[in-house]
């Protein structure tokens, strides 16, 4: 008898638990829900606004159902927007862009790669405080180097040029570069690169044959971020280059924030989109390559 | 020290900073000798290796292999071989790449190549895994890929960081037993280091005991157990280790005895098998744990050496193939190694055999082990 | 890495040309980067020190004249607002970002379905630039066709929302927009946190009988302490250089209302041509963030010495 009371309690208090259970769980979803909708937000509006008629855009404000629908922004954004005097749309910036972060991130990240396993395999005495100094280049603010580097770009003749851009960015991703390559190279067993030197390979054949045959990891890791540091760094666009030349993080400032007479919504939302793209696109198909990379990297 | 020795170290001395490593090494290995480097961690033998293979500098001293001086001589010309602890094998090659790296380093022709790879596979056993990366091989495989890889380069000395240390229990005998017939068949002289005294013991020809960066004894494995030069390296080797016991020396019926104190006040006195050369005050009997015994008259007639005490049983533990005991001996604790047949129980007071034959001193000053005189 | 002969002994094996070069080689192959380096962290921060004491105005000069320019730039009113605007914003950003950052980690730990694509969702801002953060925000701001008409058209037609307008208010804007951006790495971190917490404790803590709440304040945040700092360290950083967000999104306005330290150093430097005063203010940025990072990094230094003189 005792016992069927104990049973009907015992179950009773299951009940109770799994009801709060239950609730908790739905509150955890409610939370996460309504801040995905937060983060969401804004890209879904520049998505679909990219995608709707200006007039319609004026009756119904920015964030609405799209009640119309037109492709024209597109290649209006592309190739005949007037932004800075010239009417040619931000296709140019584009091109400037690649041609900036392409050649940049790759040498970057080769010198990285190198440095990496200089320090990390091949320590010598101060091999450590060099690293440290080499370092201290991620934590520096760009305005610091603004004048130095426009007085080299002078003297190179590279002022306004997007070679120049690439030059700065090939330079200034050293540090970021060094750091995580020589970080992630660590891990490598010492033991391996010793079994190698009795093996009577030297320091070219260690890195092409053992070291980089096990780097895939954090190169994508590092191209990844350094390609879109790169790309959706401003400040370097904005000072060292104009018009024409800039890339186009740069030249999206100009585009999307002049006050003027009528603000063409639909058309700047696709210039922002064709500049947000490839990063985008890159953190999409490498998701889990970017969170690595932010693990290892910031937790050092 | 012989010039046809394979391996001659000679007043080695090692500085980290202010640390002194290695002080004042000399060794040497012949034609053929599997000589093992044991010792606690950080005693140096891993860093005289390293300075053997050319993977350390040597500002003091000189080694020289097979007669030539090889201070200043790259790893890769040394004509070594090394086996590490962690294997080292390159995880991005097969097992067949990974022996013949070094070969294609020095540019040594393919159909050399695989002729090495087809003796020395055939020799470990290991032509099935030729074509698998490290990822896919088992701890044991690897380090026989790893062997193969020393195996290949037919060099004049064969190096062994701790190669077993990262093997479980059972996989750690088997293989020491392949290292020990790898040997007997291909002779190649050998320097093996190792933090376990019985792998030491069970393949070395000579064992030297390193200890603080000094080497405490250089001996044959019998020798370096049954006399061990000092207290360090009784305590070192064997295991459960050798029972110490302070002593003084005196004489009972004019043979020299070893007097024990006990609980209470009292003392027993244990007539030594053999004359110390020295007298000291005060003495470390040390005894190993096998040569204790239960006693009885039928024991006694076989062991004339054997001292008749009792001690208290404190704790019984048995393995299957002996039990061993702790027993009370004056303040102190000693473990026993008995046959399960008769073993001691929990509780009981033993009436205790000690086999004085076997029986070592130590000079209670600077823990040398006090010779004996020729009888 | 090359061996010492042995002078007492015969001729030792001579160390030839290629030998030595070959020692030399991890030195040679690090001295470009070593040098390009050093040239942009000590050269560069000495230059635009040196003529931060200079009376360059349009075009660098280098006259010395002391601390002039400090003074000249800390007696300007638009400088201490600046300087006021970034303590302000750091505070509310680094903690608001740290707070969301660690409550969406802590719900994602709760074995959610779909954890991947929740992650993607709130770490997508980390791939945008602040520029095209800052001008989609910019426009949802706006009164004529963002989230004020957006409410409007709903139904309430007195609703007013003109942060971007409003002298006191927009600060906020910058601050909300910054951590919309920041709290996914915070995220992130945490998340890779709160994984890494040795699940035995807090099994021992669940047989302690503490309830969940306890568990997460008592044992499993102060494990993840270390990642509290980083993360901390890391947004204060990002704090100091804020100056793509506030261009997209204010630029610096309305008025002045909203100017932060880097973008007055742009403003001195190229529009107002007094690059000897905008020198002063980045200098003034960087002695924030060592003092920011210098501290941090000697004490992950002196933690990491401890821990290897705790294992030896």
């Amino acid at each position: 008898m005792a016992d069927a009371a104990f049973t009907a309690e015992f179950a009773q208090a299951q009940r109770v638990e799994a009801r709060r259970y239950a609730l908790g769980r739905l509150g955890v979803y409610a939370f996460l829900g309504f801040f995905a909708i937060l983060y969401l937000l804004p890209l879904l509006v520049v998505v679909a606004n990219s995608f709707r008629e200006m007039p319609e855009i004026t009756q119904n404000g920015l964030i609405a159902f799209p009640r119309s629908f037109s492709f024209k922004a597109w290649p209006n954004a592309w190739a005949h927007y007037c932004v800075q005097g010239t009417c040619e749309g931000v296709h140019r910036n584009f091109y400037n862009s690649l041609i900036m972060t392409v050649p940049a991130t790759l040498v970057s990240t080769m010198l990285g790669a190198i440095n990496g396993y200089v320090l990390s395999k091949w320590r010598f005495r101060g091999s450590e405080a060099l690293f440290v100094c080499m370092t201290l280049g991620v934590f520096m603010p760009g305005q610091v180097a603004l004048m130095p580097w426009a007085f080299i770009l002078g003297r190179l003749h590279l002022s306004n040029s997007v070679y120049g851009l690439m030059f700065v960015h090939c330079v200034q991703g050293l540090s970021f570069t060094t750091l995580f390559c020589r970080n992630y190279y660590l891990s490598i067993p010492d033991d391996l690169i010793k079994a190698a030197r009795i093996d009577g390979a030297g320091f070219w054949r260690i890195f092409f044959k053992i070291v980089l045959p096990l780097s895939p990891p954090i190169l994508i890791v590092t191209v990844i971020w350094q390609f879109t540091g790169i790309w959706n760094e401003y400040l370097f666009g904005v000072v060292f280059t104009g018009g024409t030349q800039q890339p186009i993080t740069a030249s999206l400032v100009s585009l999307a924030t002049t006050v003027m007479n009528a603000r063409a919504y639909d058309v700047t939302a696709a210039a922002v989109l064709i500049g947000a793209l490839p990063p985008l696109l890159i953190y999409l198909f490498g998701g889990k390559y970017f969170v690595r990379g932010l693990t290892q990297g910031a937790i050092k | 020290m012989s010039d046809k020795a394979t391996l001659t170290i000679r007043a080695v001395r090692k500085r980290f900073g202010p640390v002194e490593v290695l002080k004042g090494i000399n060794l040497e290995a012949g034609a053929g000798e599997f000589v093992a480097l044991v010792g606690p961690s950080g005693c140096g033998k891993s860093t005289l290796l390293a300075m053997i293979a050319g993977l350390e500098t040597i500002a003091e001293g000189e080694i020289r292999i097979d007669g030539r001086l090889v201070n200043a001589v790259p790893p890769k010309d040394r004509d070594i071989a090394m086996v590490f602890q962690s294997y080292a094998l390159y995880p991005t090659m097969t097992a067949r790449r990974n022996i013949t790296f070094g070969m294609e380093s020095r540019g040594v022709p393919k159909a050399e190549q695989d002729a090495a790879v087809k003796r020395v596979a055939g020799l470990l056993q290991i032509e099935p895994l030729l074509g698998r990366k490290p990822g896919q091989l088992s701890g044991g495989q690897r380090q026989r890929v790893a062997m193969g890889r020393a195996l290949v380069r037919d060099p004049k000395l064969f190096l062994f960081d701790e190669p077993l240390s990262n093997l479980d229990a059972k996989l750690r005998v088997d293989m020491r037993t392949e290292i020990k017939k790898l040997h007997q068949r291909v002779g190649k002289t050998t320097v093996y280091v190792t933090h376990d005294q019985i792998e030491a013991m069970t393949l070395a020809s000579r064992i030297a005991v390193m200890h603080q960066g000094a080497i405490q004894q250089f001996d044959e494995p019998a020798v370096v157990y049954a006399r061990p030069a000092n207290m360090f390296v009784a305590g070192f080797m064997g295991s459960p280790s050798m029972n110490f016991m302070p002593a003084t020396l005196v004489d009972v019926e004019g043979r020299p005895a070893a007097r024990v104190a006990l609980d209470g006040g009292g003392s027993v006195d244990l007539p030594l098998g053999f004359t110390p050369a020295r007298r000291p005050a005060k003495v470390i009997l040390g005894v190993r744990p096998e040569h204790l015994f239960r006693f009885d008259a039928e024991l006694k007639a076989r062991k004339p050496w054997l001292a008749s005490l009792t001690a208290p049983v404190e704790l019984v533990e048995p393995t299957g193939a002996e039990t061993m005991a702790i027993l009370k001996l004056g303040e102190r604790d000693i473990v026993g190694r008995f046959d399960p047949d008769g073993a001691p129980r929990l509780g009981e007071v033993l009436p205790l055999g000690i086999d004085m034959s076997h029986a070592c001193l130590f000079d209670c000053a600077d823990e040398t082990l006090i010779p004996r005189v020729a009888a | 890495m090359s061996a010492i002969a042995d002078p007492s002994s015969a001729p030792p094996a001579r160390p030839s040309w290629r030998a030595r070069l070959g020692a030399w080689t991890p030195f040679l192959v690090l001295a470009p980067s070593l040098a390009a380096s050093f040239v942009y962290v000590f050269v560069f921060t000495f230059w635009t020190l040196y003529i931060s004491l200079s009376n360059s105005t349009l075009l660098p000069s280098y006259g010395f004249v002391g601390l002039k320019p400090y003074f000249d730039l800390w007696s300007n009113q638009r400088w201490r607002i600046a300087y006021g605007n970034l303590f302000f914003f750091s505070g509310f950003y680094v903690v608001l970002s740290l707070l969301i950052g660690l409550a969406l980690a802590i719900a994602i730990d709760q074995r959610v379905k779909g954890e991947a694509i929740w992650r993607t969702i709130f770490l997508y801002p980390l791939a945008v630039s602040f520029i095209v953060t800052g001008a989609v925000w910019r426009w949802l701001y706006s009164p004529d066709a963002g989230i004020e008409f957006f409410v409007r058209s709903l139904g309430w037609s007195d609703f007013t929302f003109r942060l971007t307008s409003d002298r006191d208010l927009a600060i906020y804007t910058i601050i909300a927009t910054g951590v919309w951006q920041s709290s996914g790495f915070a995220m992130a971190l945490f998340l890779a946190g709160l994984r890494s917490v040795d699940p035995d404790i807090v099994k021992a803590a669940q047989i302690d009988g503490a309830s969940r709440l306890r568990i997460y304040a008592k044992v499993i945040l102060p494990a993840i302490a270390p990642i509290f700092v980083a993360v901390t360290v890391v947004l204060l950083q990002f704090a100091i250089k804020t100056f793509d967000l506030v261009v997209a999104l204010t630029n610096s306005g309305p008025g002045i209302a909203t100017t932060f330290p880097a973008n007055y150093v742009y403003e001195l430097m190229f529009q107002r041509g007094q690059i000897s005063i905008g020198a002063a203010a980045s200098i003034m940025m960087l002695a924030a963030l060592s003092v920011v990072i210098g501290p941090y990094a000697l004490w992950v230094t002196w933690r990491r010495k401890r821990e290897a003189s705790a294992l030896g």
